[in-house]
């Protein structure tokens, strides 16, 4: 269909963070603007809504994406996966734990984004160099950290991860 | 030196004397160490709220339409096609009844209004209009009809100096011209042996925190509550007040999380004010979400700078004479541009004149920016300072140290500690600065370089702060602070304070902070005073919570109070320990059920002055083919006293640095100065800050600790300003070390890099 055929509300089954949703959106809405706007999920940022920033970084399947330059229609049939969903219902995700422990976040704005490419990363590789992370974040724009404390975060993440520790425990070590 | 904030400088004279005798801290259990945010969950889960994030009920979204050209004036204004859009609730613009607001204040007098009909850069409000959904209120901005009269348009400084450029405000261009120094700076030359002029400048950068400028606007009858992402509730209430006509009881800012300001959020804005005129207006709530576009136009930048800077030495590393020209431009309306402080103050020298030349030029109107005129100056003073030493054959390290200066040379006052020795000297190991500086700097195409520059800060903070801490019957703790928590780590640094004192642990400690409706005035996040200047009124209300309960316990204990000890939560006898009464078994804390301990920061310690000193190394490679200047290492040394947590510490270092990478690099605001006046390179595809890409892997932080007992009860000195200036001006001079060219025109892009090997080629 084309974007002019489209009826202004579109009733749509969208999947975030396993949860299933029908819901009514406007039909040009991305999907960042259905998970803060519709939804409700404000933890994914609008840091430009541009697709410069990386603020509104989710998963899509696994994927890295900019939730803010990505048509909702696209988001249909896939999993959604966002900030408010890293964690699980035992706990922090390893990543979330070990920035905390480093101190990677300040103003926080860029945080939920800079997780999620970072928990994409770590999903394909368990041991980045940081080079790697480097690589891997370089689309998450931070105006506060200067970086060096999210990669020492990334870093401590991975290696828990691997040794199926927490992050605290192996930061202790 | 004039730190521009946007409200009337409070008066530090009348404060009320020390209610305490409070004694520095020696060994602390609590504060200094690498201890995680107490807040630091809510930063990682997407729990926090910002801004950005609220939404009330009914609430509508404003938009503001924005004059598109660089100077005009308003000949026609027909509201009539907006009104009548879906969605639209109101429209607002100079003629609506109560939007005749002075605005831009040149001393006492304003030099425009909230709407002016006379536009004097590419971004000023025209009107403003609140609808149903952000898209509508955007499309009926749009559906404005404006008729403009386009003025001829000035946006070079020295060209708006001249009597033949178009006229910004009645009376001429320029807004300031001011001299100022000592001694006598033809006799230093003279006595000199070498004697440089150069002249450098500076872009103009865009602060562009994460979160973009916002506001929520809601009355409750003739009060009015404004959520509103910024860096000082107190500072915005006071001027809402103002521009409203509302006394300060009916205006209450909050602002808890909020994503950066930099500078930017200190002061009231337009939108603000705007958001609450259409929220009167409508009766419903109303939101202003500035676009990132925006943010980039009219919310503040760093002004540019051009600094003619001359400069004489002796052989012998004696600096003899210092005379700098500094021209800038903080856009259309008094703002701020220039500042001379570091030619002033930071190296010893008897013979200093500085010439101060401010403009207007239609452009955005700059605001305060991380350490504001400092890393500017910076650029020009370190860049002199490093060709200075080249010339004499001295070390640029060796050479500073010759120089330091022990007081504030511009009024003859003593520091209260002044660490800048060993953040040279300490610096210098950690680097390998001298292993660095004999190494080979290549051949190929590839060069390698090292450099290093100091700094100073230059305010000492505004000392008043109330806070209040509450201890509970159970023990746990509620921290009321009027502090706003920028990022930085205030809420857990204060935090820590409380738990310093009281022996609390961290998570129960509860944090009410930044709200004008129910904490305690405290100055805003800007200016690097924070922590100087509220972390000692917590220390003093923790200090009266402890005296309290010591009064408590020496009528449970039958004791007089001089023999009891308060330690670990637990209030006993000096000499028989085990007496000890936990607090919850206080009988009259339990009678009570709460204390209630008000803590004042005290007045800065007379006839002295605490400032915070930095001195910063690089090490660079620069691909002579492509331009290309990479950072491979920064050190970062700084004196800014007692570090409260090691972790916000560094965090304040690293960001700092990485913000002079951008100044020293790629960031700088670029005007269609020809044509259309406007801001060509509005976003961060086109505005470069750095990625992750750009900053070191190799990065350290040197903290050092003078144990200054004087400048406060905590010892701490500012951070988050110096932490940025020294950093550019240390890269530019690796740049030399690697390439024997200097790039005195900041950023060094890849083109002024290729321009600078070029011309030196002789091309
Ligand atoms: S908000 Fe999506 S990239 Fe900036
Ligand atoms: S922490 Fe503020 S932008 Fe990254």
């Amino acid at each position: 269909m084309r974007c002019w055929e489209r009826p202004l509300i579109e009733i749509i089954r969208l999947s975030v963070n396993g949860d299933s949703h029908e819901i009514g959106v406007p039909s040009h809405y991305t999907l960042l603007e259905t998970l803060r706007y519709v939804l409700g999920l404000t933890g994914s940022k609008q840091g430009c809504d541009k697709g410069d920033c990386g603020a509104c970084t989710v998963l899509l399947d696994g994927l890295p994406t900019l939730s803010c330059i990505l048509p909702v229609q696209e988001a249909i049939g896939r999993q959604v996966t966002t900030i408010e969903g890293l964690a699980d219902p035992d706990g922090p995700h390893a990543l979330q734990d070990a920035l905390d422990l480093t101190g990677g976040a300040q103003c926080g704005f860029c945080t939920p984004g800079i997780l999620m490419s970072a928990a994409a990363l770590l999903n394909v590789n368990s041991s980045p160099t940081r080079q790697e992370i480097r690589e891997a974040l370089s689309g998450n724009l931070c105006r506060c950290t200067g970086y060096t404390k999210i990669y020492e975060a990334v870093e401590l993440a991975a290696r828990a991860l691997r040794e199926q520790r927490p992050p605290a425990e192996v930061l202790r070590s | 030196m004039k730190y521009y904030l946007e409200w009337p400088e409070p008066d530090p004279t009348n404060l009320p004397p020390p209610a305490q005798d409070i004694e520095p801290w020696g060994e602390t259990r609590v504060v200094g160490k690498p201890l995680p945010r107490v807040d630091a969950y809510e930063r990682v889960s997407g729990t926090a709220l910002y801004t950005l994030d609220m939404a009330l009920p009914d609430m509508l979204h404003g938009a503001i339409l924005r004059c598109p050209h660089a100077h005009a004036r308003v000949t026609r204004l027909d509201t009539g096609r907006a009104q009548a859009m879906p969605g639209v609730r109101a429209v607002i613009t100079a003629a609506t009844p109560g939007a005749a607001i002075p605005w831009y204040f040149r001393g006492q007098g304003p030099t425009s209004m909230l709407f002016d009909e006379h536009c004097r850069y590419a971004g000023d409000e025209v009107a403003a209009v609140a609808a149903e959904t952000p898209h509508q209120a955007i499309l009926a901005a749009r559906a404005i009809d404006v008729e403009y009269e386009v003025l001829p348009f000035v946006q070079d400084d020295a060209v708006a100096l001249t009597p033949e450029a178009p006229a910004i405000h009645e009376g001429g261009n320029i807004l300031g011209q001011e001299t100022s120094g000592r001694g006598d700076v033809e006799a230093g030359f003279a006595g000199a042996d070498v004697v440089l002029e150069q002249t450098y400048h500076t872009p103009c950068e865009i602060h562009t925190p994460m979160e973009t400028f916002v506001t929520i606007a809601r009355w409750d009858g003739n009060r009015l509550t404004v959520w509103d992402s910024n860096q000082g509730v107190f500072g915005i209430q006071a001027n809402l007040a103002r521009a409203l006509r509302l006394p300060l009881t009916s205006v209450r800012v909050i602002c808890n999380y909020m994503g950066g300001g930099f500078g930017s959020k200190l002061g009231l804005s337009k939108y603000t004010v705007i958001a609450a005129l259409l929220a009167r207006t409508t009766a419903r709530p109303v939101k202003i979400a500035l676009t990132r576009e925006e943010s980039f136009i009219c919310v503040g930048n760093r002004a540019a700078n051009t600094i003619k800077l001359k400069a004489g030495v002796k052989r012998d590393g004696t600096l003899t004479a210092l005379d700098a020209v500094f021209l800038g431009s903080g856009g259309a309306y008094p703002a701020g541009a220039t500042s001379t402080y570091l030619v002033q103050a930071l190296y010893l020298c008897p013979n200093v004149r500085v010439e101060d030349n401010e403009v207007y030029t239609n452009a955005g109107p700059s605001r305060a920016f991380r350490a504001p005129g400092m890393p500017n100056c910076a650029w020009a003073l370190e860049q002199m300072m490093d060709a200075l030493a080249t010339e004499i054959d001295m070390d640029p390290v060796e050479f500073r140290l010759k120089n330091i200066a022990t007081f504030l040379q511009i009024n003859d006052t003593p520091y209260t500690s002044i660490g800048l020795r060993e953040c040279l000297s300490d610096g210098a190991k950690a680097f390998g600065w001298s292993e660095a500086r004999a190494r080979p700097r290549g051949r190929g195409h590839v060069r390698r370089g090292v450099g290093m520059a100091a700094g100073m800060w230059a305010y000492p903070g505004d000392p008043r702060a109330t806070v209040i801490v509450k201890l509970f019957a159970d023990g746990s703790v509620n921290l009321n602070m009027g502090a706003s928590d920028i990022g930085t780590g205030t809420k857990t640094v204060m935090a820590m304070v409380v738990a310093e004192e009281l022996g609390v642990p961290l998570d129960r400690i509860q944090i009410e902070h930044a709200d004008t409706g129910t904490t305690q005035n405290a100055p805003s996040s800007g200016g690097s005073q924070t922590v100087l200047v509220s972390a000692p009124a917590v220390r003093a209300a923790a200090i009266e919570v402890k005296r309290q309960l010591l009064e408590l316990a020496a009528a449970q204990l039958e004791r007089p109070v001089e023999q009891l000890v308060f330690q670990d939560g637990e209030i006993m006898p000096a000499d028989a320990p085990d007496q000890a009464v936990a607090l919850a078994d206080l009988r009259g804390l339990r009678g009570r059920q709460v204390i209630v301990g008000v803590g004042r920061r005290h007045p800065h310690p007379e006839g002295k002055i605490a400032l915070p000193f930095a001195a910063q190394f690089a090490e660079v490679e620069v691909n002579i083919l492509t331009g290309e200047v990479r950072v491979l290492r920064l050190v970062a040394a700084h004196d800014s006293g007692r570090v409260m947590n090691k972790l916000t510490y560094e965090n304040q270092v690293f960001g700092g640095m990485a913000m002079g990478i951008g100044l020293g690099l790629t960031e700088e605001r670029i005007l269609d100065s020809r044509q259309t006046g406007k801001v060509v390179n509005a976003n961060w595809h086109d505005y470069k800050i750095p990625t992750a890409k750009d900053v070191p892997i190799d990065q350290t932080c040197v903290p050092i600790d003078p144990h200054d007992t004087e400048c406060n009860t905590t010892g701490a000195k500012g951070l988050g300003e110096p932490a940025h200036i020294p950093t550019a001006a240390a890269i530019a001079n690796a740049v030399y070390h690697a390439t024997g060219v200097r790039v005195t025109d900041a950023p060094i892009t890849r083109g002024r890099m290729l321009s600078a090997l070029a011309e030196r080629r002789g091309e």
